[in-house]
């Protein structure tokens, strides 16, 4: 049979993939981060606006199109959840806001959905990271988080 | 040994053919570079597109180079090991079926009617003769199977309890994963895109689209590995001057990827819609388990390389990495798959992020991705086939190398070329960076109002490190055009260095045949796909016209 070290090193692999597993759903549970959310298609998600629920809470729905964003400037004050729900009116387009995280597909015939907190005030780029076409590289949105005018 | 003229010259033209395209495939690499790090501000450089050129990069490297040398690299094993040669008619048929896809899609292409990507994801639309020459081309690919699969049962019948050579079961086991997954994007292809593309079917399902791409597209990287791990298992050890470690280990391994190729594709879905988490879930635990046959791999084959070294004199816990044949120029397929390794643990590590669930958000479609696969593909897989494709042809037209001194070194320039690359790739990757992106015209473009000045430290580096890479290939085909085209010094023969085993297991008849594997391997393809295309089908909404690249509205 296989040769004893073979053997060691097949249970130190089996157990460092149990590790990693482990680590990935403590991450997942206690950072709150997740993979893109599946929902059931819905045509009242594919018109792009933005809802305040309360002064913490806001839903962008977002439409991606080739070759721009729409909503393209999101207001919000500091320290909102805002729940993304993001789809396509034709091609294939992505949705990566890198510093926070957020990166979804925009998919023709599908929502994705992701949630995310804005804590610090600034601006957020919302890039196309999926090649859509000649005017790809022109496509991007932003995210201001700052305090309302008084 | 000797091997007819006819199977000669079907391994000749299977590496010439792509080899020749690649000057195409590495002059858009360079381009690519150079674009995104803003030296230009362009669409077009010398009449070809970045998207355009994007696609010749992916097609031409990933797809044409990769299928032509495995199905070449294929009929050499089974050629040298099984000491048999397959039915000749067949193999010019696959011939011929790839040359005619490969000319096809080349012509879409070149022409700017399939500027879509390798991935070609709908409802982007390229010319109809795209899809059909990719088809024809994996079609073509199929054939060689089908025959080696007759000469490996005749061969058993002949040596009844004799173990099958590591290489034939290699092989075998990667054109069965070729086959299986194939299935999938070739319905993609054939059913769902073509009409499609030719207006007969309105719209087509995008996310079912996708996911039956990622069937295929993840196992599509096993099927480039595959050959290369063959020839870190039955060459490398003896050409490093020791033995294999283990035989068994490696029989075990090759089955592992048997069963755990195809199921993980969804990994490449973490951000797409419509498939719920529990399927992302179960794609990532299955991924991990990959980690076994490479974990095995990458100790059986350190341990053969200590072995080989402490033949060599080595003395002390890893002194056997000095006493390696790094610039044996007699030897220079070693000095190709060494540095192809070093690749690989770097690609190794950065693919465990990828597959891990939602660290992927962080790097999923950044340029983080191309970082990491050019030290995967363009790492050990692509130094394997050059070397390999130029040990062939020298040894079956009985050339002597071109420039023995630049082709033991053009494997180390490539590593450190491919190391610098990836590292301005990643940390741009990690900096929001996206990739298969004209960066040159916005967000590298100081003239833009989306300039974005962070970006351009690791676009220099890609630069840098991508021009490096372009040196080394060029030389390459020096060396290989060199080789081809110089007079016959020696007699024409296949001839492929055989390592021995250093625990030479006896034979155990699960690692012996397909018997239960191919079941298990069903089994566990049906557990993985069965509720990822049920989450598709019940959550997607209606399906999309196709577009073209430059116009937003839709139309064919």
């Amino acid at each position: 049979m296989l040769d004893k070290f073979e053997i060691k090193v097949l249970r130190i692999t089996g157990l460092l993939i149990v590790i990693f597993f482990f680590a990935i759903l403590y991450v997942t549970g206690k950072r709150k981060v997740d993979v893109t959310e599946c929902i059931p298609y819905d045509k009242a998600y594919t018109e792009p606006r933005i809802q305040k629920i309360d002064d913490k809470t806001y839903q962008v729905f977002a439409v991606a199109g080739m070759w721009s964003f729409e909503p393209s400037v999101i207001n919000i004050p500091p320290g909102t959840e805002v729940d993304f729900y993001v789809t396509s009116k034709d091609v294939v387009h992505g949705f990566n806001i890198a510093e926070r995280n957020v990166n979804m597909m925009a998919v023709y015939g599908g929502i994705s959905k992701t949630t995310v907190k804005f804590k610090e005030p600034g601006v957020y780029k919302i890039t196309c990271h999926e090649y859509c076409g000649t005017g790809h590289q022109n496509m991007q949105a932003e995210v201001i988080v700052d305090y309302p005018n008084p | 040994m000797s091997v007819s003229r006819s199977m000669r010259n079907v391994i000749i033209i299977e590496l010439f053919v792509p080899i020749t395209l690649l000057i195409l495939g590495i002059y858009h690499g360079l381009m690519q570079v150079v674009y995104r790090a803003g030296v230009l501000h362009q669409a077009a450089a010398v009449k070809l597109d970045y998207y355009q050129g994007l696609t010749l990069h992916g097609v031409i490297n990933a797809i044409v180079l990769t299928t032509f040398f495995a199905v070449a690299f294929g009929h050499a094993t089974m050629i040298f090991y099984l000491k048999k040669e397959p039915n000749k008619k067949l193999s010019w048929i696959s011939l011929a079926l790839m040359v005619v896809g490969t000319v096809m899609a080349a012509w879409a292409m070149i022409a700017g009617k399939a500027s879509v990507l390798y991935t070609f994801y709908p409802p982007l639309k390229g010319h109809p003769l795209f899809y059909l020459g990719t088809a024809l081309l994996i079609v073509g690919s199929w054939l060689p199977l089908f025959d080696w699969w007759v000469m490996y049962r005749t061969w058993k019948r002949e040596n009844p309890g004799q173990k099958v050579p590591l290489a034939v079961l290699g092989t075998l086991v990667n054109f069965i994963i070729w086959f299986v997954c194939t299935l999938a994007v070739a319905y993609e292809v054939l059913v769902l895109l073509l009409p499609w593309a030719m207006g007969y079917t309105p719209t087509v399902n995008v996310t079912l689209a996708r996911t039956l791409f990622w069937f295929f597209g993840h196992a599509l990287v096993y099927f480039w590995l595959l050959p290369a791990y063959i020839m870190f298992y039955t060459m490398l050890p003896k050409l490093a001057g020791g033995k294999l470690y283990s035989d068994l280990a490696g029989r075990i391994a090759l089955f592992l990827f048997l069963l755990l190729s195809v199921p993980v594709g969804v990994h490449h879905q973490f951000s797409d819609p419509n498939i719920s988490s529990s399927t992302k879930w179960l794609s990532t635990i299955l991924t991990f388990a990959v980690a076994i046959p490479s974990f095995i791999t990458a100790f059986t084959l350190s341990a053969s390389l200590e072995y080989a070294g402490r033949q060599r004199g080595a003395k002390g816990l890893l002194g056997y990495f000095g006493k390696l044949p790094y610039l044996d120029s007699s030897r220079y397929l070693f000095a190709y798959m060494i540095a192809g390794l070093i690749l690989f643990i770097f690609g190794g590590f950065t693919g465990i992020v990828n597959s891990s669930y939602a660290l992927n958000n962080v790097i999923h479609n950044t340029s983080w991705l191309p970082g990491h696969f050019h030290m995967t593909v363009a790492g050990p897989v692509f130094l394997a086939i050059i070397g390999m494709g130029l040990h062939l042809v020298a040894t079956l037209r009985g050339r002597k190398i071109f420039l023995p001194a630049v082709n033991v070194i053009i494997p180390y320039l490539w590593m450190i070329g491919v190391l610098i690359f990836s590292t301005g790739l990643m940390w741009g990757g990690l900096m929001g960076e996206p990739r298969r992106t004209n960066l040159g015209m916005t967000y590298l473009n100081p003239g833009s109002e989306l300039y974005h000045p962070q970006w351009v430290p690791s676009t220099m580096l890609a630069l840098a490190g991508g021009f490096i890479m372009f040196i080394a290939g060029m030389l390459y085909f020096v060396v290989f055009f060199g080789t081809f085209f110089s007079k016959q010094t020696e007699k024409a023969a296949l001839d492929l260095p055989v390592s021995e085993a250093y625990h030479d297991e006896k034979m155990v008849p699960l690692f012996n045949g397909f018997k239960p594997w191919l079941l298990v391997m069903i089994i566990i393809i049906l557990i993985a796909y069965v509720p990822a295309l049920v989450d598709v089908l019940s959550n997607s909404g209606p399906g999309a016209p196709p577009h073209l690249p430059h116009n937003p509205m839709p139309g064919i």
